[in-house]
């Protein structure tokens, strides 16, 4: 276990520095230049625009940049925004809470809803349960964030007043962070009212990201399941005459759940690139949003810093997933 | 007043903190009279003179701080600020301001001023973005847009501290709307003993984060993305302002701002979705106002590329224009149709001027006389939305149209933003789609700026130098009589008419929906948010 954990940490070293390569080329790629959106409109003159590349090292030919990035890196420095002029590391400090909040409540919605509901239609496979799962999978599956977030703000705080528009918190409520957790911050505000409100607030942008990760865990759990019961060894528990809830919870879900725990893995990634849209819309101050200002603006330092931060991140759950799944699964290990 | 006022507020929290949690009951801290503005983003930082953006300076200049003269709200009049008087010496190269005595700064709880504002704030202020050597320069990354765009660094010769409440501005050149400039955001007084204070405990960055101002509200708390809090400066030299609590709820989306407009969760929104406006309007419970905005959109002809060169080509293509049709299609109604490079709502606005009448037959004639047949040329479209045009590519199809009638081929070109500027400054086009809104009401802002020799290679993307036309707006910016400018600047309206050296299109309507219950908002020429003298109704 030990020697697959160490290769596993190995390889991720290789993978952070492709990354870094393709987190610092990505926003030089694109063509636009950061002193001249600065300056919209309103112009700079030639002097000025060479005297402010200088400045933020804009000037110096690519690898010297990206050397000076690596050697920054080292030393935990992201680099500082060239908009906000604040570090980078402590902008996405104050903001990866909001986002990792939000991205927890989704994963726990999509997985409480997912996996059972995935269970059950492979368990009553054709019935009508089934069907219908299927159908709303595939539509939550291809539902646009984007659409879906703004039908949801229309439907549930515009016509039935069910819930807040947007935001993390009522405007009214006022404490300190803590922990950035807004659920635990408000709890230790000990203001009435304000768990509640915070609590409000998570409904619906965690039913707008949970949908498309609930959407694939649902259907893989059913495929896992169909192919799991078909296995001889379920036959043979059932043969025995075990009652079917053992025969499908010890038996089928444990086999199945091995493809599955990959899957809510890799859904890390596509709850990242989920929060970019659902924090635009619902006002939610996160990573996400962050991200997307930051390319519109050129921020070079935040999008690299930010970009390779996102993938640390990504790849610290992946390897968290592959050792789950030696645990679960022991012939991986042993390859 | 104040306790039916708070027990008004108090009812509007607890609705609020119904609709937002459930039947979530009103927190202690929310019995006052706290006005909630979804604003469009995130300051940059809370420096005016750092940062260019109008969401920055809404959440410092326009709120917080205070010029040596402000702007009136809801005009582009200059009224006095900090300086209660001024004057300006006959050959107009002296500026001596006469300081307001006993105006305090915000004393918040990471900053407790020890004395009030005098002649050491202005200094600081001004020097700090000015010489190099000053120690504030390079905090915070030292860049200072608008103060090297309003040329201040050429125009500046000495700041004198005459006495404690006396300064006096020597420039270089006489400037006639130098007096427009100082109330413009970046020349906004900040606190030169803060500073000290921030310098000496090691942290100067925090100056421009968490900003001390003398103006009506002050900083409270910032919650990167998400809220900004201020509240009513109880000292404030004009008196205090009638709301206790200022919140900016940062909502980026359009559609979701109007939700939350809808729902009570704010009181006031900026930029409402063109598409919403109808809407907007048949709800009693929003009262949208709207009001000319002080920009232009138009499009501009490369003059030094033949043959674009000759006026009569520049005039004949305008007249193929149906700019009509281009209100109707791209501002769906929410914009007038421009005929002088400078907006209505600007002083010396010259309305004798006709307008090019829309007539394909004529403009065919013009361009035979002038031996151009089967142009082939570009137009350039913007890829971003902006007031002044609302949609680029609609614009320049209807434009291509248009002069397809008359036998001239377009090709609409569009690049990235960025690219989009530099290209069309260093003169790669034919003719470009641009615009401009006014940074200081005053007519130099936009004739000299966008049109003048100077700016060629820079914001005058026309590349037009034209020798009457300059001389006329260069003594302009020298003469300090108002009426005399004026008779000048509508001189120079006329000589850009005959020259044509762009087609104006439009000048946008601005649309400002607030909730009904708000009292006396008044639109910012400028496109910010004051929020000063806004009352909330009991």
């Amino acid at each position: 276990m030990l020697s697959f954990l160490l290769r596993r940490v190995l390889l991720l070293i290789p993978t952070f520095l492709g990354v870094s390569v393709v987190a610092f080329g990505f926003i030089r790629v694109l063509p636009g230049d950061p002193i001249e959106l600065l300056a919209g409109e309103r112009s700079i003159s030639p002097e000025r625009h060479a005297e402010l590349m200088a400045r933020y090292g804009f000037d110096l030919p690519l690898w010297d940049q990206y050397l000076k990035f690596l050697t920054n890196l080292a030393s935990g420095d992201l680099g500082t925004s060239f908009v906000t002029r604040r570090p980078v590391l402590d902008e996405f400090l104050t903001l990866f809470p909001a986002t990792l909040e939000l991205g927890l409540c989704a994963i726990v919605f999509a997985v409480a809803v997912g996996l059972p509901a995935g269970v059950l239609a492979g368990v009553k496979r054709r019935s009508w349960f089934d069907q219908t799962l299927m159908t709303v999978s595939l539509t939550g599956y291809s539902m646009p964030i984007f659409w879906l977030g703004l039908l949801a703000i229309m439907v549930f705080s515009g016509w039935l007043g069910l819930t807040p528009v947007s935001g993390r918190i009522s405007v009214m409520y006022y404490f300190d962070n803590v922990t950035g957790f807004m659920l635990i911050d408000s709890l230790l505000s000990g203001q009435e009212g304000a768990f509640r409100s915070a609590a409000a607030h998570l409904i619906l942008p965690t039913v707008v990201l949970g949908t498309i990760p609930m959407a694939v865990i649902a259907r893989q759990t059913r495929s896992a399941m169909l192919e799991v019961l078909g296995e001889d060894y379920v036959r043979t528990a059932r043969a025995k005459g075990l009652p079917p809830a053992r025969v499908i919870g010890l038996h089928a879900l444990r086999n199945a759940l091995i493809p599955v725990v990959t899957t809510i893995g890799l859904q890390v990634g596509v709850l990242l690139a989920g929060a970019i849209l659902t924090e635009t819309i619902f006002s939610w101050p996160g990573i996400g949003k962050w991200m997307v200002d930051s390319i519109s603006r050129r921020d070079y330092s935040v999008v690299q810093g930010g970009l390779l931060l996102i993938a640390a991140i990504v790849m610290l759950v992946n390897l968290t997933v592959d050792l789950l799944y030696g645990l679960i699964n022991p012939r991986v290990r042993r390859r | 007043m104040k306790t039916s006022r708070r027990a008004l507020s108090a009812g509007l929290a607890f609705s609020l903190a119904v609709v937002a949690g459930g039947a979530a009951l009103a927190p202690a801290s929310a019995e006052a009279k706290t006005l909630v503005f979804c604003s469009e983003g995130s300051p940059e930082g809370f420096q005016p003179s750092l940062f260019t953006s109008g969401t920055t300076f809404d959440a410092s200049a326009r709120n917080v701080m205070d010029g040596l003269v402000n702007f009136k709200r809801g005009s582009t009049e200059v009224v006095p600020g900090l300086a209660e008087s001024w004057e300006v010496s006959d050959d107009g190269l002296e500026y001596t301001f006469h300081l307001r005595d006993g105006v305090k700064f915000h004393s918040t709880g990471f900053f407790t001023p020890s004395r009030d504002f005098n002649a050491d704030d202005v200094l600081f202020t001004f020097n700090r973005q000015w010489k190099e050597d000053h120690p504030y320069y390079n905090v915070s990354g030292g860049s200072y847009e608008y103060f090297n765009a309003m040329s201040m660094t050429d125009l500046l010769k000495d700041i004198v501290k005459v006495d404690d409440h006396t300064v006096k501005f020597v420039l270089n050149r006489p400037e006639a709307p130098f007096i427009a400039n100082m109330a413009m955001p970046f020349a906004s007084i900040l606190s030169a003993e803060y500073a000290q204070a921030m310098l000496d405990a090691g942290t100067p960055e925090m100056f421009d984060q968490q900003p001390i101002g003398t103006g009506p509200f002050q900083f409270v708390a910032y919650q990167k993305d998400a809220v900004i809090r201020f509240r009513a400066h109880p000292d404030y030299w004009a008196g205090e302002a009638p709301i206790d609590n200022l919140v900016f709820a940062i909502t980026p989306d359009a559609s979701v701002r109007y939700q939350k407009l809808k729902a009570g969760e704010c009181h006031v929104m900026p930029y409402p979705n063109p598409a919403d406006l109808e809407s907007m309007d048949a709800d009693p419970a929003i009262n949208l106002m709207s009001q000319e905005g002080l920009n232009v959109g138009y499009l501009a002809y490369n003059t030094e590329k033949p043959p674009f060169d000759q006026a009569k080509v520049r005039k004949a293509l305008n007249m193929a224009i149906n700019k009509d049709a281009i209100i109707e299609a791209v501002f769906q109604g929410a914009g007038k149709v421009a005929k002088n490079p400078i907006p209505p709502t600007i002083w010396s606005y010259n309305n004798d001027i006709k307008d090019d009448p829309y007539d394909p037959e004529a403009a065919k004639a013009m361009l035979a006389e002038a031996g151009v047949s089967g142009l082939e040329t570009n137009i350039w479209a913007m890829p971003v939305q902006r007031p002044y045009n609302p949609n680029a590519r609609r614009m320049a199809e209807l434009i291509q149209a248009d002069w397809k009638a008359v036998g001239v081929d377009a090709e609409i070109v569009s690049f990235e933003w960025g690219e989009y500027l530099k290209r069309s400054k260093d003169g790669e086009h034919d003719t470009v789609l641009l615009g401009w809104t006014g940074d200081n009401g005053d007519p130099d802002n936009f004739l000299a700026v966008l049109l003048g020799c100077d700016a060629v290679g820079g914001s005058n993307r026309a590349r037009f130098c034209h020798k009457p036309f300059e001389e006329v707006i260069q003594k302009a910016k020298v003469v300090s009589d108002k009426a005399e400018r004026t008779k000048l600047y509508e001189e120079a309206q006329v000589i850009f008419k005959e020259q044509a050296p762009w087609a104006t299109i439009a000048h946008s309507v601005v649309f400002q929906p607030v909730r009904a219950e708000v009292e006396d908002f008044r639109i910012d020429p400028f496109g910010g948010h004051v929020f000063y003298g806004v009352d909330l109704k009991d």
